[in-house]
C-alpha cells in the first residue's frame, strides 16, 4: 500500500472497485453489498415502521417517514394521472435509494477504506451511486417498467400506432420510428450518466480536497454543505425523470 | 467504467426494494394517512356539528327561561288575586260571626234580666209577707188570709 502513496496511485486506489470473477462475469462487492445493506436497512425499517404505522398520532419515525413519503407521493399525483399501483412505490424507491446511496459520499473519503484496509480489504468504493452498472441497472429496470406500462396501457396496436405515427403522422412512418426509438434509447442512458456523472464528479472532488493535507480541513466541509444539496436533488431527479416516463408511457400522445 | 455482471446484480437488488416498498411499506403507510385524513374530517365536522347544537341549546334555554318568567308572573298574579279573595271571605265571615257573638250576648243578657227580675219580685213578695208578718203577727192568720196575700203577689 505505501507504494501508492502518489496522487494518481491515491485517486486510483479510491476509484477501484473490490471485484470478484472476470470479464463481464466480474462482480463489484463493494457497490452490491453496499447498496444492498442500505437498501435492506432502510427498506427493512421503513416496512417495520409501517407495518405498525397507526392511524392516530404518528411516532417520530412513522411521521418522519409518512412525511418523507408523502412529498414523492404528492409528486407523482401532480405528474402521473394512471391507475397503476406500482409508479408511488416505484419512485419512493428510487428516490429513498438513491438519496441514502448518495448520501454514503458525505463520510470522509478514506474513513471506510483505511477501515475495510486494516480488516483486509484492499479496495473499496464507497458509494454505489458511482459505479454505472448500479445506474444503469436502475435506468434499465426503468426503461423496461415504461415499455411494459406502454404495452399494458395502450395495447399492442396503439403502441405500434403512437410509435409510427407521432410526431409527423403515418406517412413518414420509417422517420418517426427512428425519432421514437433514439427518444426511448435516450432515456435510460441520459438517466443513469445524470446520476453516475454527479456523484463520481463529487466524489472525486472529495479525494483531490483529501489529498490538500491540512488545508482539507476548511475545504471539505464547505463541499460536504453542497453536496447535501447534490445528493438530494439527484435522487429527486432520477425519481422525477422516472415518474414523468411513466406518465408519458400510459398517456396517449 | 466497464459494465459487467455487476448490473444484473443491482437490477436484482432494485426489483426486491420495489418489491418491499409495494408490498410492505407504501400499503400500511397510505392506509394509515388516509384513515387520518378521514378522523380529522370526521372530527371537524363533529365540531361544527357540535357548535351548531350548542347554538340550538342556547336558543332553547333561553326560550325556556323566557316562558318560565312569564308562568311565574301569572302564577304571582293568581295567587295576589286569591289572597285577596281570602281576606274579603274571611272579613265577611268574620263580621257574621261577630253579629252572631252580640245576638247571643243580647240575648242571654235578657234572660238574665228577666231571670233576676223574676227573683226580685219573689223576694219582695216575701220580703213584703216577712214585713206583713211582722206587723200583724197576732192579728193576721197566714192561712186565713192567704187568699189576698196571693192576689198581692199576683199584682207586684
Amino acid at each position: 500500500m505505501s507504494s501508492e502513496l502518489t496522487t494518481t496511485g491515491y485517486i486510483q486506489h479510491h476509484l477501484t472497485n473490490l471485484t470478484v470473477g472476470s470479464g463481464f462475469w466480474t462482480w463489484h462487492l463493494d457497490t452490491l453489498i453496499v447498496s444492498g445493506l442500505l437498501g435492506l436497512i432502510v427498506f427493512g425499517g421503513m416496512a417495520l415502521v409501517a407495518r405498525r404505522a397507526t392511524s392516530g398520532l404518528p411516532s417520530g419515525w412513522q411521521n418522519f417517514i409518512e412525511m418523507a413519503v408523502s412529498l414523492v407521493d404528492k409528486q407523482v399525483k401532480d405528474t402521473y394521472h394512471g391507475k397503476s399501483e406500482l409508479v408511488t412505490p416505484l419512485a419512493i424507491t428510487i428516490f429513498i435509494w438513491v438519496f441514502v446511496m448518495n448520501a454514503m459520499d458525505l463520510i470522509p473519503v478514506d474513513f471506510l477504506p483505511i477501515t475495510a484496509g486494516a480488516a483486509g480489504v484492499h479496495y473499496l468504493k464507497v458509494v454505489p451511486t458511482t459505479d454505472p452498472n448500479l445506474t444503469f441497472a436502475m435506468s434499465l429496470s426503468v426503461f423496461c417498467i415504461m415499455i411494459w406500462m406502454n404495452f399494458k396501457v395502450k395495447g399492442f396496436g396503439g403502441f405500434m400506432h403512437e410509435v409510427f405515427s407521432v410526431p409527423f403522422g403515418l406517412k413518414l412512418a420509417p422517420i418517426n420510428f427512428l425519432f421514437r426509438v433514439i427518444e426511448d434509447i435516450a432515456k435510460p442512458i441520459s438517466l443513469a450518466l445524470r446520476l453516475f456523472g454527479n456523484m463520481y464528479a463529487g466524489e472525486m472532488v472529495f479525494i483531490l480536497i483529501a489529498l490538500l493535507g491540512v488545508w482539507q480541513l476548511p475545504l471539505a466541509l464547505p463541499w460536504a454543505l453542497f453536496h447535501i444539496l447534490i445528493i438530494t436533488l439527484q435522487a429527486f431527479v432520477f425519481m422525477m425523470l422516472t415518474v414523468v416516463y411513466m406518465s408519458m408511457a400510459s398517456e396517449s400522445h | 467504467m466497464n459494465i459487467n455482471a455487476t448490473l444484473i446484480g443491482q437490477a436484482i437488488w432494485f426489483a426486491v426494494f420495489i418489491w418491499i416498498t409495494m408490498k410492505f411499506v407504501w400499503p400500511p403507510l397510505q392506509k394509515a394517512m388516509a384513515d387520518r385524513q378521514q378522523q380529522i374530517a370526521d372530527g371537524l365536522a363533529a365540531g361544527e356539528r357540535g357548535q351548531q347544537n350548542l347554538e340550538l341549546a342556547a336558543r332553547r334555554s333561553a326560550e325556556t327561561l323566557r316562558e318560565a318568567k312569564e308562568k311565574s308572573a301569572e302564577v304571582v298574579a293568581q295567587a295576589e288575586r286569591r289572597g285577596q279573595h281570602l281576606i274579603e271571605e274571611a272579613k265577611i265571615a268574620a263580621r257574621v260571626e261577630a253579629d252572631k257573638v252580640v245576638a247571643g250576648a243580647k240575648a242571654e243578657i235578657e234572660q238574665e234580666v228577666q231571670k233576676a227580675r223574676q227573683v226580685l219580685r219573689d223576694r219582695v213578695a216575701e220580703l213584703a209577707v216577712a214585713g206583713a208578718e211582722k206587723i200583724l203577727r197576732r192579728e193576721v192568720d197566714a192561712s186565713v188570709h192567704a187568699d189576698m196575700l196571693t192576689t198581692l203577689k199576683q199584682e207586684l
